[in-house]
């Protein structure tokens, strides 16, 4: 029995919403009086692998096969698989990254056991497992129980902190003895957004609607999010008329992020758009309508002009962190 | 070629969510269903444009009881060509990927579309769940498809960029924004729907793997705190010192 936790990498680096299915695993793990455990797949040093131990995994297994440097969820699934079969896992742990999302359906199906995606909470253990997530675009919290054996959860961007305090993971190589015709998906080019810092896990957010009239007056959001180290996002409205790009639109049919600090410009605050973010932890609102139902949902408001407002707040936050650093 | 497309149905997108049953039902008093956003403008069109250049069928499938015609008829209205419903309720993502799944292998279709998540229990499961299922690949978030032969050439969502790929079909892709313009429904597609063929199929029987226990509503947040528009400087404050934030 163990928990396994699969933790992807990223040029060679842990990724971030890695160490934080790291760390439910092994809390999990800790409950449930049995050792976490992780698989790698992929090119990355031993040395970033062992610090998994600061997250409290006690071994890693590393499948360094350069066929798994790009993702394929078939591949990845039979992979995973057999590293659970290996370590005896009973739970299995991902996060609810793109490619989380992706592998973690296939492997429920592969290990037939029941899955429950975007864990908000670590899971109740106590006479059951129940997992909490957020239902009906973050309208509704569902607490969902598996019955299967095998359980397999993924991890919410930015609900559960990083631990950190253990000591060095130990690695052993794994082969998951696929052959090159199990990689079906031939990646042909990759296209970076640019430096800034991807939405679906940053920590803080701003973001611009409507409001600002068109996309020339960015400018003064993209300076707060430099600011920040935040990433940038956008209302449907405005990523329909393509002021800006497609990946930036959070809402009920966009993308569901719950970052720390949402900060919302501009933004009437519909339904829908509401449903991308409510589960922010804190959220500003800079609005010139008073009435604008996005300060009911707001924990701090700003009534006035953006156009104003955001120029002088960019020079209280530089100040700010030019005396905090 | 054979195109199918998963559809499936979601509460209006500006419906009050509650439940009934001491919070282990959703409540579907007066709730308007409609086809699930990413389902209806992403999948179901871009199988309607590659079989407008490249030939071939587009048939929807759904998991559901009677109610959920409306629905599928709408599907057909839009321009598929045939409908199937698969007569269960849906009782978890496991049990709708393996319905569909018993429908569609031996059917061989080239390509099968999904949306990207369905917005009442938003757990972009099954399509990866339906691809494990029929040993398929699977291109998850795609923005961009084109058939070339049996070659798709897909752009695909990654944190922080788009990938290009290639795959052979078979293959199972889900769908999101950038992949197709919305397609509203003519009189001539509304008429013809009425006769398309839309096949009632009995399900196997296939066990769940989850079951929610109950529900409840999101975390409330207190009143909203407001700051002056001439005292930017407290709002930086109360993000350090109360809200923790910076």
């Amino acid at each position: 029995m163990s928990v396994l936790i699969f933790v992807e990498t990223q040029e060679g680096k842990l990724k971030k919403s890695a160490r934080e299915a790291a760390s439910y695993g092994a809390k999990l793990a800790g409950k449930l009086g049995t050792d976490a455990l992780a698989i790698a797949l992929g090119k990355v040093e031993h040395s970033e692998l062992a610090t998994l131990g600061q997250q409290g995994v006690t071994k890693v297994l590393h499948e360094e096969s350069s066929n798994f440097d790009h993702f394929d969820s078939r591949a990845y699934a039979k992979a995973v698989a057999a590293a659970a079969d290996k370590a005896g896992a009973t739970v299995v742990v991902l996060s609810s990254s793109f490619n989380g999302k992706a592998l973690a359906p296939r492997l429920s199906v592969r290990l037939k056991a029941g899955l429950v995606s975007n864990a908000t909470e670590l899971a109740n253990t106590d006479g059951g497992f129940t997992v909490k997530k957020a239902v009906f675009s973050g309208k509704g919290v569902a607490n969902y129980s598996i019955t299967t054996d095998k359980k397999i959860v993924t991890v919410n961007a930015n609900s559960f902190p990083i631990a950190s305090g253990g000591g060095a993971a130990a690695i052993e190589d794994f082969s998951a003895g696929l052959s090159a015709s199990d990689f079906a998906i031939k990646i042909t080019h990759v296209e970076k957004a640019g430096e800034g810092i991807p939405l679906p896990e940053a920590e803080l957010v701003v973001s611009a609607g409507r409001g600002l009239k068109g996309p020339e007056n960015w400018g003064m959001i993209e300076e707060m999010a430099t600011i920040l180290h935040a990433a940038t996002a956008c209302s449907r409205a405005v990523s329909d008329v393509d002021w800006r790009p497609h990946h930036e639109h959070v809402g009920q049919t966009g993308l569901t992020i719950s970052p720390n600090l949402y900060i919302a410009v501009g933004i009437s605050g519909a339904i829908q758009h509401l449903a991308g973010v409510s589960s922010s932890k804190t959220i500003v609102v800079i609005n010139s309508d008073p009435e604008a139902p996005f300060f009911k949902a707001a924990d701090y408001g700003i009534v006035g002009d953006a156009f104003q407002i955001v120029p002088k707040l960019n020079d209280a936050l530089k100040k700010y962190f030019s005396s905090h650093n | 070629m054979k195109f199918l497309v998963c559809i499936s149905k979601a509460p209006d997108t500006t419906t009050k969510i509650t439940f009934t049953d001491n919070n282990t039902k959703f409540n579907e008093d007066k709730v308007q269903w409609i086809m699930n956003p990413t389902d209806e403008w992403y999948a179901l069109v871009r199988a309607l444009e590659l079989k407008e250049t490249l030939g071939g069928t587009v048939t929807t499938v759904t998991v559901g009881k009677g109610d959920v015609e409306p629905v599928i008829r709408k599907g057909l209205a839009i321009g598929a060509d045939d409908a199937v419903r698969i007569d269960a309720d849906d009782t978890d993502a496991y049990q709708v990927a393996s319905l569909i799944a018993d429908y569609a292998k031996s059917e061989n279709f080239d390509v099968i579309f999904t949306g990207k998540e369905t917005i009442n229990y938003n757990g972009f499961l099954v399509p990866g769940m339906l691809a494990e299922l029929l040993d398929l690949p699977y291109v998850s978030l795609a923005v961009k498809l084109e058939l070339n032969g049996n070659v798709a050439t897909a752009i695909r969502e990654i944190e922080g960029g788009e990938e290009t790929l290639q795959v052979n079909t078979p293959l199972v892709i889900s769908c999101q924004k950038g992949m197709a313009e919305a397609r509203i429904p003519n009189m001539r597609g509304i008429m013809a729907a009425r006769t398309k063929p839309l096949k009632v199929v009995a399900p196997g029987s296939v066990a769940s793997l989850t079951v929610v226990k109950n529900f409840e509503p999101p975390k409330e947040r207190g009143n909203v705190k407001l700051v002056s528009a001439d005292n930017v400087e407290e709002l930086v404050r109360l993000l350090h010192e109360e809200a923790k934030v910076i």
